[in-house]
């Protein structure tokens, strides 16, 4: 594929708003996981909490999209000036020429969640199940996977292309992928990409049902890692062509590859067969090598059956323990449909910054996985890097990021 | 810019009083009435015995008309790349999970949760075929169709390869219903190839600076596909449809997003 810029990018976690503090914990290798209180819910783990995400007040005109999604794309969309970026690559090409490509696995359904436990009737009567819905959901603007993207065009002031990827844990990687053929195929001049996910009920309790959430903070790749922690997250990516004259620091999207597993709903392929494919095929469309990676950031959610899977197919398409990569997940928690895209922005930190981000509360590296996983930041430069994004059904995209030259 | 042609290869279609594409092609030449009966869904052929059993609608509907447009189209579903796209996603498991979480007992089941994704039935699908290249889950509300198709037409013309695309829907349950009143399931697929082959239907053409149109959709004759074009988001598509069952060269306008259409040009095979 033909490389393309990605000339602004900002990011919001657990571990910070916008890219200064995210860089400073990532070398710090500062944890946001805290233990969990969210909401209502009663459940002995712990989550990835964005701060002031309650206190983000949406715009009068926009208030039907009111919900924790798209107060926290409103918060993230506001640090690093990546608001303004997006207006004057808009003012250049034209608002009908910037496309919308946003990665969500849950939206707004915290909305419809809260909805459901203020039904009319709930109070005098047991059968909730005739009970309508408060007057003022606004179920198009907020549980609606296109909402957020739908939000963001808005806040954007964009007329173009837009759509939803939400295709589970992959969308925000798979994002650029679709952004990557409409500017290719000339439909669009430049392309908002990213992801937005935030902490509902649904997905804790849902991924406590499956059994796969950790009582302490996950660990990735360790011998006795127990599960995920659950984060929410939001990260924006401007994606153009690549321009005659590149900015020094420039980092660049030089590959993606995608694939499913054909296997199972939740569970991975045991060989990590998918995963192998999508790194492949991200290899094949950047061109290079896999000695040419300098650094994979795993998908590395800190569940026995993703990290053995992953750990196989990495080992498959690298050699045993020669890369060297880590998960930060440690750090914010599985941000689900955001973490493709702000896992992107590390990257592309990481590039720019010449830090190779350790993993953060794995302690005794498993054995069996016959990576070069890391546990401790080390400052280094680095060319090239590799992203995975795995997802439920057996959905899976890399992204390759580079510098120049 | 150069503009992207494809070749729509086969048809797959399913929805209220539309058992097949043989069917949906009568009423939408005009030969014989659309009718509100209710889509009939079958288990899917292609599952293993315990998920053919348990297939909610939108493992039924998607596998019935995307495994109808491949075989129409001649081809495996193997090695096909594929593209998903739908407004909202399986509405009776969602209201299921809402409704639980919202009483005392929340431990909700894990089979709901992971069939609560938005890319189900691109799981699923991948579990029925094999097929282990890329596929995509999209969604832009009531304009899911037309985004569908401008990623499925992309992805077949940058890549060079034929591609999948299976738009489907279906109905909530109260009281998520008074809020999404979408009526009934439907699904509409098609194999989009970058080459005009021997079964090729008809071509469409999308040309880069004005694919996005003020204009107004285009509408079905018939009242009730009209309705059914309304009220579902996937049968936002039956004008492409018509437009192939018409064979006449002309431009075809999709609803999309408030501000803008999707414009097309068509051409007969």
């Amino acid at each position: 594929m033909q490389p393309l810029l990605l000339s602004h990018f900002t990011a919001t976690s657990a571990i910070g708003h916008g890219l200064a503090p995210t860089l400073a914990a990532l070398r710090a290798q500062h944890s946001g996981l805290t233990p969990c209180d969210f909401e209502s819910a009663v459940l002995d783990t712990w989550i990835g909490r964005v701060s002031g995400v309650d206190d983000e007040i949406l715009p009068a005109d926009l208030q039907a999209f009111d919900c924790r999604n798209n107060r926290l794309a409103q918060l993230a969309l506001r640090q690093d000036g990546f608001l303004a970026a997006v207006q004057a690559v808009a003012a250049r090409v034209g608002p009908q020429r910037v496309g919308v490509f946003l990665g969500t696995s849950t939206a707004g359904i915290l909305q419809t969640e809260l909805a459901y436990q203020h039904r009319n009737n709930n109070d005098n009567n047991n059968d909730s199940a005739t009970g309508a819905l408060p007057a003022d959901f606004c179920y198009p603007q907020t549980h609606n996977p296109y909402s957020v993207a739908d939000f963001v065009r808005r806040s954007c002031a964009l007329t173009g292309l837009a759509m939803a990827v939400s295709t589970a844990c992959s969308s925000s990687a798979k994002v650029f992928a679709s952004a990557q053929r409409m500017l290719a195929a000339g439909l669009i001049d430049a392309a908002v990409v990213g992801g937005v996910d935030t902490l509902c009920l649904t997905t804790l309790y849902g991924f406590n049902s499956l059994g796969l959430l950790s009582s302490s903070p996950c660990r990735p790749f360790d011998a006795a890692r127990s599960g995920i922690s659950i984060g929410e997250g939001a990260a924006f990516v401007l994606l153009e062509r690549t321009p005659e004259v590149l900015p020094a620091n420039a980092v660049l999207l030089l590959g993606v590859g995608e694939s499913s597993d054909a296997h199972h709903m939740s569970s991975p392929h045991p060989e990590g067969l998918g995963a192998r494919l999508a790194m492949q095929q991200a290899l094949r469309s950047a061109g290079l090598q896999p000695g040419e990676i300098d650094y994979i950031n795993l998908h590395g959610t800190a569940t026995q059956s993703n990290d053995a899977a992953e750990g196989l197919a990495v080992q498959t398409v690298f050699g045993a323990h020669t890369t060297p990569c880590s998960s930060t997940k440690g750090a914010t928690g599985h941000t689900l449909g955001a973490a493709g895209g702000l896992e992107a922005v590390f990257c592309a930190l990481a590039l720019q910054n010449g830090l190779l981000p350790g993993g953060v509360h794995t302690e005794v590296l498993d054995a069996r996985l016959a990576v070069d996983y890391r546990l401790h930041s080390q400052n280094q430069p680095l060319r090239r890097v590799l992203s995975n994004s795995f997802g439920f059904g057996g959905t899976n995209c890399s992204l390759i990021l580079g510098t120049v030259g | 810019m150069t503009a992207l042609t494809v070749y729509i290869d086969g048809v797959g279609l399913l929805g209220p009083g539309i058992a097949d594409w043989v069917q949906g092609k009568e009423q939408l030449a005009g030969r014989v009435p659309g009718q509100w009966l209710k889509t009939v869904l079958t288990p899917p052929a292609h599952l293993p015995p315990a998920e053919r059993r348990r297939a909610g609608p939108i493992i039924r509907v998607s596998q019935a008309v995307g495994y109808e447009a491949i075989a129409a189209a001649g081809l495996e579903a193997r090695g096909l790349v594929s593209v998903f796209t739908s407004s909202s996603g399986d509405g009776v498991n969602c209201h299921e999970i809402c409704k639980q979480l919202a009483s005392d007992d929340r431990l909700i089941s894990p089979t709901r949760f992971h069939n609560s994704v938005h890319n189900a039935a691109s799981g699923y699908w991948g579990i029925a075929t094999g097929a282990m290249a890329a596929s995509t889950a999209l969604c832009a509300f009531d304009g899911s169709f037309a985004a569908g198709l401008v990623e499925a037409l992309t992805q077949a013309v940058v890549q060079a390869e034929p591609v999948l695309l299976v738009a489907f829907d279906t109905d909530y349950p109260e009281p998520l219903r008074s809020a999404r009143p979408v009526p009934d399931t439907f699904g509409l697929a098609l194999v989009l190839s970058p080459v005009r082959t021997a079964h090729s239907l008809g071509q469409i053409t999308l040309h880069p600076a004005s694919y996005l149109s003020p204009g107004p959709a285009d509408v079905l004759m018939d009242a009730v596909l009209e309705d059914q074009r309304q009220s579902i988001p996937a049968a936002r598509g039956l004008p492409l449809l018509a437009a192939l069952v018409r064979q006449q060269a002309g431009t075809v306008r999709l609803d999309y997003l408030d501000d803008c259409r999707l414009e097309l040009e068509f051409t007969p095979c």
